[in-house]
């Protein structure tokens, strides 16, 4: 059995719910977001990644209504929302801090939004009681906010913001003031209502694990740019430059000039009197042009001896391990003094550990391994 | 510990007794027999009885309670504008003007007030009576509202307010919505304080009330100029009384609720 | 729409009732007194035009102020006793402020009520009680008397004295309430540390508890300073016909003596005194905030 591919954005003909055209927010002389155009499609589950001041917010918060670009148009549904303000438009947002009203019953929060459209009585009814189904809150529905826990106060606030069935639902940081454990559990209960509710969420957030886990696409923004946009396991594996390889994930960047050598095949001169490293790839790269491979500690093989037909092999000391239970990181120093940082899942008992301080040792790595990234 | 602890003790002891000794002397001899007020000669409420048959004084507070119930609900409303503004309004033609209107009558002395606001009424030919000291008393007292609303509405969630945008209000029903019920304690603390601050007002009222219309204060100090007199101590008993019950009231209130909300978290973080 | 008259409302009460007559003091102290109702020339009339109004303004009312050393002796003794008074509040307040900061938890919001409690109280009453105790037979001479301290009555009513005395009972709270809240912030371990690092108690005192609280001490100061300057019903009611205070000339000479216009110069003249203070003040205020954040 084939499952559908959710992709509409390889889909030429799929028109996206939400378009940024050329938007530019300026703030006095700070640009948030610089140039922006990006297209977001209808049941996408959209995360905006990228550290704090880097225009995220900014860009969720001219979707609401509460910013409004400078240059540029932003269009929902193939129409400019610029003229229109918060509450008349058909997008509603999860804030940071909840903002639940601690004036009103949990019931009365989720019903705050439903009343202002003028529903019936009974409308409402039927409707608050679905929402507080699908978050599990129904016995919390005469509570206040301040008599309920972190993570239903979070529920609380993610179900008055669907109540309304809005064509889009932003969440800012919604998972951000709960604790590791309740965040990864969250993490897939908001995955599960997105799926059910069929609406778009555009989540903004500064986790690149929880973008990684919730979303179908990721766009990694830094100064009011969006670096790259792609499938979460595309932004890991095929990152298209430094600051994407880096941001996400631990990467080892290794910094040389790139000198063709056949077929997609490329030798990276990266020290003086060092072997050159072979790297296969796709995008092509000029006879002596700087690049950084970049390849992640889990693709480095650790070994005692040189192995037999690696595509890349170098010798070095072990400087230090962090054991981390699952797996371990070896940092090995290579005799030029650029370390390197190798992964091991930790199948055996730590006593059993092959490796320890100050042995030497082997890394290697395959030709199509690491991505090769141009400055 | 122990030894700042006998200092704590005496300076806390000493500091009550000071605050506190005048106002219970005055109390006490409010219940003395004698016309004499330094010389206890038994116990009576006959002085109570006097002031209760003292048209003047009955006047007198009818007045005042009249101006104070106008003033500072006038000043409630606009000193929640004022300080909505002053949070909220970003900028504006002259708001550097505002703020110093708002903040200048809280460090001015009344008598200048007061004489500036006798020279306008004059100035416009407005006759001195209940209207002319409403007015006075609102106008100073608008400038505490706002100052105790807008120190509660600058630590106010602004997130709160764009749910509500968010959710479908209009400005208007976002402020009557959630604004508003959240920053009501506030709200009427700032309406307690202009209620007080007119009740007790001598200065401004002096200049700016008419023959027609004499505060309590205004008779209290012309009677008082001539001595110590066992009616006045009445008369303050009945209002130390009133502030006193008040003032233990709401802050009995206030813990209450301070404890329960506590309780409430602590369960909730239980669940 | 709806925002601009969210912002003139107030904005414009206060022109009217705030800066207007503001600027009509500041015009008719430049007036000449004149016997009419009301008592000044000239008035302002637009027939005549702005030019002929501004010619006939002149300084004689300042000048006046500082030839009758009756003006610049109750300045000289307004500034003497408000600063001497704030000294005062400061030494009685700050042992309470201490105390109570010191004072065991449970204990604190009893306190801080029993503070405000009499700040809710009629500023009148409050100086009215002190017209029993200080009289020549008053309760402090009947005590006095029947410890033996003293063998006459002493004179404390309408002396500066009792001004102190009554300015010290109006304002403690003023000067407690922002220390205690200096005091409060503190964080207890700050002394425990100047201990461990070689401090005396006294020296922790001085070189930790003190710098601390500055800003709560410079705040209440002002608290007190400022409205004592201008201060009418303490020197009316405790102060003698030799006490002189700004506030209470400013009183007569518009009531007794109907001289508006040297009213209203002793008003500007009084403004001018209370711009530094104000200025400090709110600096103070300012740079407080700034570390809070």
């Amino acid at each position: 059995m084939t499952l559908p591919v959710f992709e509409p954005w390889n889909d030429p003909e799929a028109k996206p719910l939400i378009e940024f055209q050329n938007v530019t927010k300026r703030f006095g002389d700070f640009t948030a977001i610089d140039d922006l155009t990006i297209g977001i499609y209808e049941r996408e589950f959209f995360a905006l990644l990228g550290p704090s001041g880097c225009g995220k917010t900014t860009l969720m918060r001219m979707l609401a209504g509460f910013e409004t670009p400078t240059e540029g148009k932003i269009f929902l549904s193939g129409q400019d929302i610029a003229p229109v303000p918060p509450n008349k438009r058909a997008v509603n947002m999860m804030f940071q801090s909840y903002a639940l009203f601690p004036h009103l019953s949990i019931w009365d929060n989720i019903a705050f939004g439903l009343k202002r459209e003028g529903q019936s009585k009974a409308e409402i009814e039927t409707r608050v009681s679905d929402m507080l189904r699908l978050t599990r809150l129904e016995k919390f529905a005469r509570r206040k906010p301040h008599q309920i826990s972190g993570g239903q106060r979070q529920r609380v606030a993610l179900a008055r913001s669907l109540a309304k069935a809005p064509k889009l639902l932003l969440l800012d940081e919604p998972l951000g003031a709960l604790d590791k454990k309740l965040r990864q559990d969250t993490q897939f209960e908001l995955m599960d209502i997105q799926e059910k509710t069929g609406t778009t969420f555009v989540i903004v957030t500064h986790d690149q694990e929880e973008a990684m886990t919730v979303a179908s696409r990721v766009a990694v923004m830094d100064n009011g740019k969006i670096i790259q946009v792609a499938t979460p396991a595309d932004i890991y594996e095929a990152p298209n430059s430094t600051y994407v390889a880096d941001f996400i994930g631990d990467v080892n960047l290794i910094e040389g000039t790139v000198k063709p050598t056949g077929d997609a095949t490329y030798a990276l001169h990266w020290r003086e009197g060092a072997e050159p490293l072979t790297v296969k790839t796709a995008t092509g790269f000029s006879d002596g042009q700087t690049a950084h491979l970049a390849i992640r500690p889990e693709k480095v093989t650790i070994s005692a001896e040189r192995p037999d037909g690696a595509d890349n092999a170098v010798e070095g000391k072990v400087l230090d391990i962090a054991y981390l239970g699952n797996i371990s990181t070896y940092h090995v120093e290579l005799p030029s003094g650029v370390v390197i940082k190798a992964q091991t899942a930790n199948t055996r008992r730590i006593s059993r550990r092959a490796f320890t301080w100050e042995d030497t040792v082997w890394l290697s790595w395959t030709a199509t391994a690491g991505v090769l990234l141009a400055d | 510990m122990n030894r700042m602890s006998w200092f704590n003790t005496v300076s806390l002891s000493l500091g009550f007794a000071f605050l506190y000794i005048p106002m219970v002397i005055l109390v006490i001899f409010s219940f003395n027999e004698s016309k004499l007020v330094t010389v206890w000669a038994g116990f009576s409420t006959k002085w109570y009885g006097e002031l209760m048959q003292n048209e003047a004084f009955l006047n007198a507070a009818w007045v005042t309670i009249k101006v104070a119930v106008f003033s500072s609900t006038i000043a409630t409303v606009l000193g929640t504008m004022a300080a909505y503004v002053m949070v909220r309004g970003g900028r504006f033609f002259g708001r550097t003007l505002f703020s110093g209107m708002i903040y200048a009558p809280l460090v001015m002395p009344e008598v200048i007030t007061g004489l500036s606001l006798l020279l306008l009424f004059i100035g416009i030919g407005l006759d001195r009576g209940v209207l002319t000291i409403v007015l006075a008393h609102t106008t100073f007292s608008m400038c505490y509202v706002s100052v105790v609303v807008s120190s509660r509405l600058v630590t106010f969630d602004r997130s709160l307010e764009e749910a509500a945008l968010d959710l479908g209000c209009s400005p208007a029903e976002a402020f009557r919505l959630v604004t508003l019920p959240i920053i009501a304690p506030a709200v009427i603390s700032g309406w307690l304080l202009a209620f007080t601050l007119s009740l007790d007002d001598l200065v401004i009222a002096s200049f700016t009330s008419g023959p027609a219309a004499t505060t309590l204060p205004i008779k209290i100090f012309s009677a008082v100029r001539l001595g110590v007199s066992p009616e006045i101590n009445a008369l303050s008993t009945i209002m130390i009384a009133i502030v006193t019950v008040g003032v233990i009231t709401t802050s009995l209130v206030t813990k209450h609720q301070m404890v329960r909300q506590k309780r409430d978290e602590q369960e909730a973080a239980r669940t | 729409m709806r925002r601009f008259a969210l912002i003139s409302i107030p904005y414009l009460w206060l022109l009217a009732l705030f800066l207007v007559p503001f600027a009509i003091v500041l015009k008719i102290s430049l007036s000449d007194v004149a016997l009419a109702r009301p008592p000044y020339m000239p008035q302002f009339d637009w027939a005549t035009g702005l030019w002929a109004f501004l010619s006939e303004l002149d300084f004689e009312n300042f000048v006046w102020l500082t030839q009758d050393d009756l003006y610049w002796k109750a300045y000289l003794s307004s500034l003497q006793i408000a600063f001497f008074s704030t000294l005062l509040t400061l030494l009685a307040g700050y042992p309470i402020a201490y105390g109570m900061a010191r004072a065991p938890e449970e204990w604190r919001a009893t306190l801080m009520m029993l503070v405000i409690l009499p700040f809710w109280t009629s500023f009148l009453i409050r100086v009215y009680a002190w017209m029993g105790i200080l009289s020549n037979e008053g309760f402090l001479n009947q005590a006095l008397l029947w410890l033996g301290v003293i063998n006459e009555p002493l004179t404390i009513l309408n002396t500066n004295t009792a001004v102190y005395i009554g300015v010290v009972y109006t304002y403690l709270p003023f000067m407690i309430l922002p220390i205690y809240a200096a005091l409060e912030r503190m964080d207890d371990s700050l002394i425990e540390a100047a201990e461990d690092l070689g401090c005396s108690r006294l020296s922790a005192f001085w070189l930790v508890t003190v710098p601390l609280s500055k800003s709560g001490i410079v705040a209440g100061c002002f608290l007190v300073f400022i409205p004592t300057l201008g201060e009418f019903v303490i020197p009316s009611l405790l102060g003698g016909s030799d006490t002189l205070m700004i506030g209470k000339v400013l009183w007569e000479e518009f009531f007794s003596n109907r001289d508006w216009p040297v009213a209203s110069a002793v008003a500007v003249v009084l403004l001018l005194l209370l711009i530094v203070p104000i200025v400090l003040f709110q600096r103070n205020q300012q740079k407080q905030q700034e570390a809070e954040q």
